[in-house]
Parts: structure tokens; C-alpha cells; sequence
């Protein structure tokens, strides 16, 4: 049984807290700026909440999750208690910490930049010290994932290392330096301004360095979903990873290629010009392969499972396929979500398309059909799958899981069709208000109606879920097998060099980033005259 | 120690299936950025290619984006020229006109924040970033009226911020361009 249950579950708990909270205040914009209601009386609510929602569920929420199923992963793929487990309470307290200083200037209006910061608008210095307090926080969990693994490489020279713990690992690392951006954007740029020794900043250079980290962090957000994907899953359906090495191949190419590509977010910006906008775009296409060849592997795995189960023919298999199990269903579901939403995001990172639906609801509705979608759909079977080896108490029902699981599918889709929708017209973002009554307008009226119903049974959902983890605490006591993870249909005796460690990786990673972004900083640091007076809010002018 | 040849044997077949699947994924990917690369260079849709600057803070008082040069402006060449300023919370102007069939260059910037500049219904749609000028180039071919949104998060009244893209054909277009140097909606 692991030995860190506490922290485990400390982790867990606190991210699945602030989700609940920050889900309420989601599904309340969706009303609020719906045709179900009037004018707002004051808009500023309407921004004050979009920052909190956005920053619990951009960076506290996930990074918890992330945190506590690593620790989760290395005591058990490795085998041994985690070292340091008083630093990861640290690191739990900053995260706690950083998440309260953050959303008390929120809750007061004195940070409402919402969480992409968006210099030179600037709110009070507490906002931007708490998102810093999550990151450092997330910084010690780094620092222990490898100091873990390399202590598990010392004792055990030569060997492959647990896949589980490779990708774990490779997560890691990859958050650690895509977090770089944001923490410069904020140390050397925003956070001066907010304490008061400068009074002018360089929007232009903030947004790229806000982009190095805005798109890697989908992939930090994502990991903890693919390594479900492959180190769970074909467990829990009864069958048997396709193949460990294409698994290992995957993580290492989320790390070299996620990173450098954070400039199709700025395609429709100035700062930037056309050539490394084209260089950034051919990079996200080849983001696609990981997430290609990690389809095939899992599709692949799942027919092992339905053969094994006595499925036939072509399409048999699916049939044989344990659709009672919440795993097998959360997967399904998270498959077709992350395929519309990946096609989605091919006509996002289009270096041609995305001008026609750039900054519309439709990229709204895209990360919310991935992150919420297909992502968090994962995290909460993660957490089903884990419960009982952290509680001791198992779960007396699958059937209340099912439901949430249908509820949450159902609920995001009708959230995000009508939201892609809209965006195809030109609805944009962000708005606390929509002149329904305008002509023009009018056609998105209904669209958004549904939409903010589909709100509503996502909110459903995730009151069943904490209701689901709470109502585990009166299970009746268990003691779970040691906690297992798939096994390879040919289990690796010995890894190449490359895939057992990430030098290489690292080197290759830090290397692009520096070829994608060192020219446009260093051209932007060159300026003279852009760097444009702060405007503060939240305070009496 | 040698593995057993069934074993041998259906480790072929996966790494056989994976590589062919793998060679899929990139003949993809290579075709994707191919398109994009072909239809940026031969049609030349490309973001904007150049950067230019612009200092927010003495934009009224001189120079290209004073608000005696604001607005649209028949070139020698037979294009026209919009030239705007977004500031919280409004643009200027408010209400631009342009004309069909002649092609149309929009330069815009910032006075203080982020700003947006997406017209509806059509495929122009760009940041306005304090500190830089935005231009991109158009075609209208049918007269008629856009709304034009600010995209951007830009402060508490961001839902307020809305202009008007009026579209007029040809001849309106010359006849109002004989009467003034530079037009907008209101004459």
C-alpha cells in the first residue's frame, strides 16, 4: 500500500475543492451572459470571476492533480516510499498559500486582469505573488519527481525504468521549463510595475513570454491523462499495453515539441513577424504526432482487451469491451472529445485559418472541449481508480460513477458545439454582456441559451463526483492489492539509453526554445519606445 | 537466452504496424505544413509580415495616427487606407466606411491596452497591441453593414466596446471621397 496516503490525498482533495468552487463560478457566467438574463448590474462581477475561474482551473486545479498523482505514481511504479516527503508538504502549503493570496485581491476587484494577465492592464502585486507562490509550490514537486527517479536509478542500474514513472517524470520536467515564461513574464516585466518601481511596460514582449508557457501548460494539464491512457487503462479492461517503447517515444516528443510553439497564439499579434510565425506553426502540427501515435497505441490495447475477452471479427472487439467500467467509458469519451477538439486545434494553430475565428467563443469552446473535456474526464477516474488504495475503503457503486461520467460527457458537449458554433459567426470572448435584441445578433441567441443549460449539468456532475469520493468515506474497509500498472504485451527487458533518461530530451527541448525564441526577444528587448504606461485596476482614478 | 519465436514473430508485426502508423502521422503533419506553406507563399495569405512601432502616449499629438488622419483615405492608386485608434472603450472612429471591389488596408493601434479588431463576417481579425501597428489588407465585395467587437479582454468595459464597418459600393465611395479628405460613417 502506498505510504504517503496523506499527502496523496491532501493534494487530491484541495484540487477537487477549488474545481467544485470555480465550477459554480463558470456555469454562472454562462448564465449571466445568456439571453436568460438581463444586463449585469455591474460587469467588473463579470470579470472578477472569469479571473478566478480561470486561474484556480488554468493553474491551481490542475497542478495539484498533477502533484498528487505523481507521488502517487512514484511510490508505486518505484516501489519505495517517496524521499522528501516533508518537502512535498512544503510544496503543498505554497500551492494552498499562493491559491488564497491570489484569490483574495481577485474576490476584492483590485486583480480582475483575468488569468493571462494581459499588461499593461495590472492589478494588485498580492494576485500576481500568489500565482507565483502555485508555481514555486509546483517547482519542489519538479525537483522531487527526478530527484526520486535518479535515486531509483542509482539501486537499479541498467534496468528499464517503470513507464509510469518515465512519463510522470517526463510531465514534470516539462512543466518546470514552460513555466519559465509566465515566471519571467511576471518577475521581470509585471510584477515591478505592480509594486510600484516601474510605471511603463512592454506588452508587446509580455504576451511572448506569456506564450511560451500558454501552450505547453496543456500538455502539463494533459500528461496526468495520458498516463492513464497508458498505464491504467489497459490494466483496468483486463488487457495489455500495445507497446511500451512507442509510450516512452510519445513523453519524450510531448517534451521537445510542446514547448517551442507558443506563437500560434500570437498569429493576429504586431509584435511578431510572419517568419517564426510560420516556424511556431509547423511545430504545432508536429505536436500532432505524439497524440497520433497515442491513439493508435490505446485503440490497439483495448482490442487486445476485447479479443482477450473473447470478441471477434473487425469490429467485434469493441463489442466484448467492458462498457461497465468507468475506466472504459471515461476513455471512450475522452477519445471523441480530444478528436473534435484536436480538429479543432488543427484550424487553430492554421497559419491561414485561425484569422476567421481567432479570439471568438469558438477558442472558448476549443480548450474547454480538450482541458474540461477530454482531460478532466481522465482526472476523475484517476481519482476513482486511486480512491481505495489511498482510503482503504472501497467503492460500493459503478453505477453513480457512469452517471457522472454521462452526465460530464453530455454536459460538454453541449457546452462547446454551440460555443464553436457562435465563434464561426464572430461572437468574441470575454464579454460580461451581448445586445441579444441587435439583429445582427440575434442568431446567437438561442445557441448560447443551450449552451449555458449544458452548464448546468456539468455543475450536476461535478457536485455527483464530490459526492461520489465523500460518500467512499462510510465504504466498507478494504486492503487493496499493492497498486498496479499496465503491463506491456512484450514487457521491456532493456530500454535504449535515450528512452530510459531525458538528456537528450532536455537538451533538444531547451535547445528549440531557444532557436523559436530567442530571436523574437531578444529583437523585442532591442525596442526603444514600446514599453507603454501600466494601467491599474481595481483602484479610484 | 533466445526468445521464443512465437514471441519473435508478433513483435514484428506490432513494430510493423506502429511504423506504418507512425509514417501516416508524419506524411500528415509534412502535408499540413506544406498547405500552409504553399498557400502562404504563392497567394500571399501571411499575418502581418513586418513589425512597426508607435509610441501610445504622443499618438494624438502628431504623425500618423492624429485624429485629423483617422478614417479612410482614397490612395493615388485606387485603394483605400482605414486608419484607427482603439482606446478604452471605443474606437475611432466608430463607424468606418469603405467601398466594394477596391482593395482595402487597415492600420490600427492601441492607445493603452490590448485591444481586438475582428469584423464579423469576414476573415479580418487582429490584435491591437500598445507600442506596435497592426495592418492587414481586404477585398469587400457586397455593400452592407459588419459589427466590429473588440475581441480582447481590455477592462471592465470591454462588453461596451463596439463599432460599425459600413460598406458602400464604388461610386458612393468616390463621390463621398470628392467632398473630404479623410471619411467615416458620419459625413
Amino acid at each position: 500500500m502506498l505510504s504517503s496516503r496523506r499527502l496523496i490525498l491532501a493534494h487530491f482533495w484541495l484540487a477537487f475543492a477549488v474545481f467544485g468552487l470555480a465550477i459554480l463560478l463558470g456555469a454562472w457566467q454562462m448564465w449571466v451572459r445568456s439571453p436568460f438574463s438581463g444586463w449585469i448590474s455591474n460587469p467588473e462581477w463579470y470579470y472578477r470571476s472569469v479571473t478566478e475561474h480561470g486561474t484556480v482551473m488554468g493553474y491551481v486545479f490542475p497542478t495539484l492533480v498533477a502533484m498528487g498523482f505523481g507521488y502517487a505514481i512514484s511510490e508505486a511504479a518505484l516501489k519505495r516510499p517517496l524521499i522528501g516527503a516533508s518537502w512535498a508538504w512544503i510544496g503543498f502549503g505554497l500551492v494552498l498559500i499562493g491559491a488564497v493570496m491570489a484569490t483574495v485581491p481577485v474576490a476584492l476587484g483590485r486583480a480582475s486582469v483575468l488569468y493571462t494577465f494581459y499588461p499593461p492592464l495590472i492589478g494588485s502585486a498580492y494576485y500576481y505573488l500568489g500565482v507565483v507562490l502555485v508555481v514555486v509550490g509546483s517547482w519542489i514537486w519538479v525537483a522531487l519527481m527526478s530527484i526520486n527517479l535518479w535515486a531509483w536509478k542509482r539501486d537499479h542500474p541498467g534496468e528499464p525504468v517503470p513507464l509510469a514513472m518515465f512519463a510522470n517524470v517526463a510531465g514534470s520536467l516539462l512543466w518546470g521549463w514552460t513555466a519559465v515564461g509566465a515566471a519571467l513574464e511576471l518577475i521581470l516585466q509585471i510584477l515591478p510595475v505592480a509594486l510600484g518601481l516601474r510605471s511603463t511596460i512592454d506588452a508587446g514582449l509580455a504576451r511572448v513570454f506569456f506564450s511560451w508557457t500558454l501552450h505547453a501548460i496543456v500538455y502539463f494539464w494533459l500528461m496526468p491523462s495520458y498516463i492513464a491512457f497508458y498505464t491504467i487503462f489497459p490494466r483496468a479492461i483486463g488487457g495489455k499495453l500495445f507497446s511500451d517503447t512507442m509510450a516512452r517515444i510519445s513523453f519524450v516528443l510531448f517534451l521537445v515539441v510542446a514547448m517551442p510553439i507558443g506563437a500560434h497564439h500570437l498569429f493576429a499579434d504586431p509584435e511578431v513577424g510572419s517568419g517564426f510565425k510560420f516556424l511556431h506553426s509547423v511545430f504545432t502540427a508536429a505536436v500532432s504526432v505524439p497524440t497520433l501515435l497515442t491513439v493508435f497505441t490505446i485503440c490497439a490495447s483495448a482490442e487486445i482487451a476485447g479479443r482477450l475477452r473473447g470478441g471477434r471479427g473487425a469490429f467485434g472487439w469493441i463489442a466484448a469491451l467492458p462498457w461497465q467500467n468507468p475506466l472504459m467509458l471515461a476513455v471512450a469519451f475522452s477519445f471523441v472529445m480530444l478528436g473534435f477538439g484536436g480538429a479543432g486545434g488543427l484550424i487553430n494553430m492554421s497559419y491561414q485559418l485561425n484569422s476567421s475565428i481567432h479570439n471568438t467563443q469558438w477558442v472558448t469552446g476549443h480548450f474547454h472541449l480538450i482541458f474540461a473535456g477530454a482531460i478532466v474526464i481522465m482526472y476523475f477516474v484517476i481519482a476513482y481508480d486511486l480512491w481505495p488504495h489511498l482510503t482503504g475503503r472501497a467503492f460500493a457503486d459503478f453505477g453513480l460513477m457512469r452517471v457522472q461520467l454521462w452526465l460530464w460527457f453530455v454536459g460538454m458537449i453541449v457546452v462547446t458545439f454551440p460555443w464553436h458554433y457562435v465563434g464561426i459567426l464572430g461572437m468574441p470572448r470575454r464579454m460580461a454582456y451581448y445586445d441579444y435584441a441587435d439583429p445582427q445578433l440575434a442568431s446567437e441567441g438561442l445557441p448560447v441559451a443551450l449552451s449555458a443549460l449544458g452548464g448546468l449539468v456539468l455543475v450536476a456532475s461535478a457536485a455527483l463526483f464530490l459526492f461520489i469520493l465523500a460518500s467512499n468515506q462510510r465504504g466498507s474497509r478494504t486492503a487493496p492489492d499493492e497498486y498496479r500498472f499496465s503491463v506491456a504485451v512484450h514487457p521491456p527487458t532493456s530500454v535504449p539509453v535515450a528512452l530510459n533518461g531525458f538528456a537528450l530530451w532536455l537538451a533538444l527541448m531547451v535547445g528549440l526554445t531557444i532557436i523559436n525564441y530567442g530571436p523574437p526577444i531578444v529583437q523585442l528587448w532591442a525596442f526603444d519606445g514600446v514599453a507603454v504606461p501600466a494601467v491599474y485596476v481595481g483602484v479610484e482614478r | 537466452m533466445a526468445a521464443p519465436p512465437i514471441q519473435q514473430e508478433s513483435e514484428v508485426v506490432t513494430a510493423r504496424a506502429e511504423r506504418r502508423w507512425a509514417t501516416v502521422a508524419v506524411a500528415v503533419v509534412v502535408a499540413l505544413a506544406a498547405v500552409a506553406g504553399y498557400a502562404g507563399i504563392y497567394h500571399g495569405a501571411l499575418p502581418q509580415a513586418r513589425v512597426e512601432t508607435a509610441d501610445p502616449t504622443t499618438l494624438h499629438l502628431a504623425g500618423e495616427f492624429a485624429e485629423g488622419n483617422l478614417g479612410s483615405a482614397l490612395e493615388p492608386d485606387g485603394s483605400v487606407t482605414v486608419r484607427a485608434v482603439g482606446q478604452e472603450y471605443s474606437f475611432t472612429p466608430q463607424c468606418m466606411v469603405v467601398p466594394t471591389d477596391a482593395l482595402v488596408t487597415f492600420r490600427a493601434t492601441s492607445a493603452d491596452v490590448v485591444h481586438g479588431f475582428l469584423i464579423e463576417g469576414t476573415n479580418i481579425n487582429t490584435m491591437l497591441v500598445p507600442g506596435y501597428i497592426s495592418q492587414l489588407s481586404a477585398r469587400f465585395t457586397t455593400a452592407g453593414e459588419h459589427l466590429m467587437p473588440c475581441q480582447e479582454f481590455c477592462g471592465a468595459g470591454h462588453q461596451g466596446m463596439w463599432a460599425k464597418v459600413k460598406v458602400v459600393d464604388r461610386a458612393t465611395f468616390m463621390d463621398m471621397s470628392a467632398k473630404a479628405r479623410r471619411l467615416s460613417c458620419v459625413e
